[in-house]
């Protein structure tokens, strides 16, 4: 049995390796390039200058206004995708004929990448064309946007494109969710006199709730690495005033045109970290519950 | 008859023969730029036109990446050189752009000898060959001037309120008024690309400066928390409140349309915005020296450099060596819509605007583009730009001062 | 619970408005792409072409080279040539692992497990710049290769976890009955597992697909050459230079679409379950 495990571990080995390098020998790197004074192409002295970067980091006004982004971000995103996805599935769920056609269409734009998505988006919210027009001729005059050309919109913009993409992914969630409920429950609950309403808030929701755990910690961590989608939008200069910047646009900006490598390097660290504080405690909860079943 | 029709035949397969071989043995030249579009592009192919005249059999290798005034291509030579597969040639702006991203990091050869061979030191002006040299080498062959501190106008708007091109910036705000309170934008700006923003106060500093204020900004000499740059951030937020509201999804050329369409009265930009009037068959427009800019030549030159792991050097070399030429120069710059960076072209071949560009060239004092890399190197660049992409939508002169000054520290001038 | 004609009536509206909601953009690309070029106006966006042309596709694919526009073709075929070895190894690597940690839990798998599924999450950023030096040690940058490595690596978290889960259903009896019969690890991997195996790789295969195809990040930092970049990377640059005319920008979106579009339509069920094993509980 010992050499069955020895053979297995060593099938997992150049996987162990490669992700051993790959991911955490790189973050390290990337920790260790963080504290030092490389930001130019060519530094003749590279010494440690501790967290000087970081210092740098969060005194700078755009990084100020990239956090203060994702958290706008977050706010619409998240909540915007969990209650089209739910009502999406809720409505799937009722039985209705034609389901799976219904549901070919809301999750086809998870099959999307975010630059065709961006493509689509970036000329549909043109504040002289796409949905200005549709406003327009629709007598909704008063909707009209300068979208992400208008600071005051700027990443609030992007999040409606976001949602658009990844309803769908909760959408999903909530309909394997809402498939797992046993009928019983319904039953039991008819027996008892419950309105739909009161079964939907007594039986479906609190039954729901793992699957909402599940689906606000994948949309956060997306919040927290939204790149593509801010870079097919409003391009990557941010829009104005940085009104749709976002850290990591910031971080390859910083790092693969001004060439200040240390300073992006700090800016993804403090991605990682803020990533981290969202799934560690996830997975290690996933996991935990897996064994115990 | 017979034969000699035979020995026609052999010679023209050897011919063939020959040139097959001289692709076969790599003559190739890949030449990388970011012209692909209108008459820049129109010129690059004048040049490949002639190169080919002139050695027929080498392959031309048009690398050129659209998009993002540069931006783009930029970022993929960086790839490249770093990664030990430079082009043979590739478009750098003069000054700082060059020499600090890819002189002072051993990335490029000396031209020295092509220059003396080439008698180039008599042909070009002693200003742009100090911005060519660095540690007492030349380092890239100019093939252009352009102009940045221009004034376009719409002449029919002038015309229709009695105005004349502003010489001051007291000037400048009294047409403006005028302007604005009869319904037309005073100062058109496309600034989707947040460069156009950088351009438009480049001007503003060297009006309020002077040109050696303005040189002193990018040695250490002049002051950024002065009250100098802090007048020229007042002055700048003062024209921000004239310009056109959509500028933010605007680009350059879009802003140039709204002179075209008679919306705008007045355009601060570069003369590149005159190529595109004239694509755009657009005659109505009269140019001057942007407000406080008199007597000052605010330039920017496309130079082409020699990377030093060219794979094809000699070939490189004769591509440098057309660049520099007058015959390359005149054909080029007329289509690209600049004027040629030897003194000794033939100002009959140029546009009005252009002859009148020639003319200043000679008198004025030369200063170098900051939005276009010649003042300073690109991390310095890029941090004025995100101080002016703030700038433009919080006007906080405070804190855009404080991050300029900060800028100038970051990149070693100021401490 | 009975339901009423109003009942319905109200479900298949909403059904119908969130259908609109989800294909407006896909109309709008449609239309835009088919249109003749004397067609296209921004303010004509809505207008649905009055005659139907190709041309901004073959524009799009081919390229214009007169204006020293390149097309998305190459883009494309480089795309297929990623995709293609990225998904194979990537899935290859999942499936071994997933085996291993489904069939022969040791001490300490769980808790290596953890640790690959953290390299799922990763902001890529706090990889990238040690990944660029890397490659290019390797003369790997700015290649096709490169890529592939680089997705291979970075693939290995998901493609585990779905193999792991899919695997965790099959009976550890069938393969301790190989084992009786002399089969070693491999042996049953060979002759008990992969026999089964053929829905999770679909699944798997989908994702990593769907992934990798659509993946811009790595392609921008990774590929430099216009001639080498895939199709997502070379779709944002063309849209991103204002000498396209936007009709071509968005029959481009649609080619670069295709793909996974057409997996995802055909193939649908594989592609849920896929999303669905993103959320490590599957």
């Amino acid at each position: 049995m010992r050499r069955y495990r020895r053979t297995a571990f060593l099938l997992l080995l150049p996987s162990l390796v490669l992700v051993a390098v790959f991911v955490y020998g790189f973050i390290f790197w990337t920790g260790e390039l963080s504290l030092t004074n490389q930001n130019d192409l060519f530094v003749p002295q590279v010494r440690f200058v501790g967290l000087e970067n970081y210092q740098r980091l969060f005194a700078h006004p755009r990084f100020q206004i990239d956090l203060r982004n994702t958290l706008v971000f977050s706010l619409i995103f998240i909540p915007g995708s969990l209650i089209l996805g739910l009502f999406g599935a809720l409505l799937l769920n009722t039985g209705v004929r034609g389901e799976g056609f219904f549901r070919t269409i809301f999750l086809m734009p998870m099959a999307l990448s975010f630059i065709v998505t961006g493509v689509a988006w970036r000329w549909l919210m043109n504040p002289t064309s796409g949905l200005n027009l549709l406003f327009d001729a629709l007598g909704l005059g008063f909707l009209k946007s300068g979208w992400y050309t208008d600071p005051a919109v700027g990443i609030k913009a992007i999040a409606l494109a976001a949602i658009w993409q990844l309803s769908g992914y909760t959408m999903a969630l909530y309909l394997a969710g809402l498939r797992a409920i046993p009928r019983e429950l319904y039953e039991a609950a008819e027996v008892d006199g419950a309105t739909p309403w009161q079964a939907f808030r007594y039986v479906t929701f609190p039954l729901l709730t793992p699957v909402t755990l599940s689906a606000v910690i994948v949309l956060g961590h997306i919040s927290l690495k939204i790149f593509d989608l801010v870079v097919a939008i409003a391009g990557i200069s941010g829009g104005p005033a940085f009104s749709s910047d976002v850290p990591a646009l910031f971080m390859f900006v910083t790092t693969f045109q001004a060439n200040r490598f240390a300073q992006g390097a700090a800016i993804s660290i403090v991605l990682l970290v803020l990533v981290s504080f969202l799934v560690i405690p996830y997975l290690y909860w996933s996991l935990r519950q897996e064994v115990a079943e | 008859m017979k034969k000699r029709a035979k020995a026609w035949g052999i010679g023209a397969l050897l011919g063939l023969l020959i040139a097959g071989l001289g692709l076969a043995q790599g003559g190739k030249l890949e030449i990388f730029s970011w012209w692909t579009t209108g008459g820049e592009a129109a010129g690059l192919f004048k040049l490949f036109e002639l190169y080919k005249q002139k050695h027929p059999g080498v392959e031309i290798i048009n690398a050129a990446v659209a998009g993002g005034a540069g931006s783009n291509a930029k970022a993929v030579l960086k790839t490249r050189m770093l990664g030990g597969d430079p082009p043979d040639s590739f478009q750098v702006h003069m000054g700082h752009e060059l020499i600090d991203t890819w002189v002072v990091t051993g990335f490029m050869e000396p031209l020295d000898e092509i220059f003396q061979k080439n008698g180039w030191e008599e042909v070009f002006p002693k200003g742009v060959l100090e911005l060519l040299k660095w540690n007492g080498h030349y380092w890239s062959v100019p093939a252009n001037i352009h102009r940045a501190n221009v004034l376009w106008y719409n002449q029919a708007i002038f015309e229709k309120y009695g105005l004349t091109p502003p010489k001051t910036f007291d000037d400048f705000f009294a047409a403006a008024e005028k302007l604005k309170a009869a319904g037309v934008i005073p100062l058109a700006l496309g600034d989707n690309g947040i460069w156009a923003s950088t351009h438009l106060f480049e001007t503003v500093l060297i009006g309020t400066l002077g040109p050696e204020g303005y040189k002193g900004l990018w040695t250490g000499a002049t002051d950024w928390k002065g009250p100098g740059v802090r007048q020229a951030l007042e002055t700048f937020a003062r024209m921000l409140d004239y310009v056109n509201p959509d500028h933010a999804a605007r680009s350059w050329d879009q802003a140039n349309d709204l002179i075209i369409q008679g919306k705008a009265a007045m355009y601060i930009h570069g003369d590149w915005a005159n190529a595109d009037f004239m694509a755009k068959k657009f005659e109505g427009y009269g140019w001057a020296p942007a407000p406080g800019n008199y007597g000052v030549y605010d330039a920017l030159s496309d130079t082409f450099g020699l990377p030093k792991k060219a794979p094809h050097r000699q070939e490189a070399i004769w591509w440098l060596e057309l660049v520099g030429s007058k015959e390359g120069q005149e054909a080029f710059n007329p289509l690209k819509g600049s004027i040629c960076a030897r003194t000794d072209c033939d100002p009959k071949l140029f546009n009005p605007y252009l002859q009148w560009a020639m003319e200043r060239w000679k008198t004025d004092t030369i200063v170098p583009s900051l939005a276009h890399g010649a003042a300073a190197k690109e991390s310095w660049l890029a941090a004025i730009n995100d101080t002016m992409s703030l700038f433009v939508t919080s006007r906080n002169v405070d804190q855009a001062q404080a991050m300029l000054a900060q800028a100038c520290v970051d990149a070693g001038v100021c401490k | 619970m009975r339901r009423t004609l109003l009942f319905w009536a109200l479900v298949y509206a909403a059904l119908l408005l969130l259908a609109v909601f989800y294909l407006i953009p896909i109309y709008v690309l449609l239309i835009n792409a088919l249109k003749d070029y004397r067609e296209v106006s921004v303010e004509a966006m809505w207008r649905l072409p009055e005659h139907l042309s190709l041309a901004s596709f073959a524009k799009a694919w081919y390229g214009d080279p007169g204006v020293g526009m390149s097309g998305l073709g190459q883009n494309f075929w480089n795309s297929v040539k990623l995709v293609v070895p990225a998904t194979f190894f990537s899935v290859l690597l999942g499936s071994i692992n997933g085996y291993v940690l489904a069939q022969w839990r040791f001490r300490g798998s769980e808790t290596l497990f953890f640790l690959l599924l953290f390299g799922m999450f990763i902001p890529y950023q706090s990889v990238l710049i040690p990944l660029v030096k890397v490659l290019m040690k390797l003369g790997l940058y700015g290649t096709i290769s490169g890529l592939v490595l680089t997705h291979v690596v970075y693939g290995i978290p998901i493609t585990t976890l779905i193999f792991r889960n899919y695997y965790a259903q099959i009976p550890r009896e069938l393969g301790e009955a190989a084992q009786i019969d002399g089969a070693g690890v491999l042996g049953v991997y060979r002759h008990v597992i992969l026999p089964l195996s053929a829905p999770g790789t679909v699944v798997a295969v989908i994702w990593q697909f769907t992934q990798i195809w659509n993946d811009f990040l790595f392609g921008v930092v990774i590929t430099n050459k216009p001639s080498v970049q895939p199709i997502t990377v070379a779709l944002n640059n063309l849209a991103g230079s204002y000498i396209v005319e936007w009709n071509v920008q968005m029959a481009g979106a649609i080619l670069a679409a295709l793909p996974t579009l057409a997996v995802y339509i055909l193939m649908g069920r594989y592609f849920i379950r896929g999303l669905l094993a993103g959320s490590v509980k599957g």
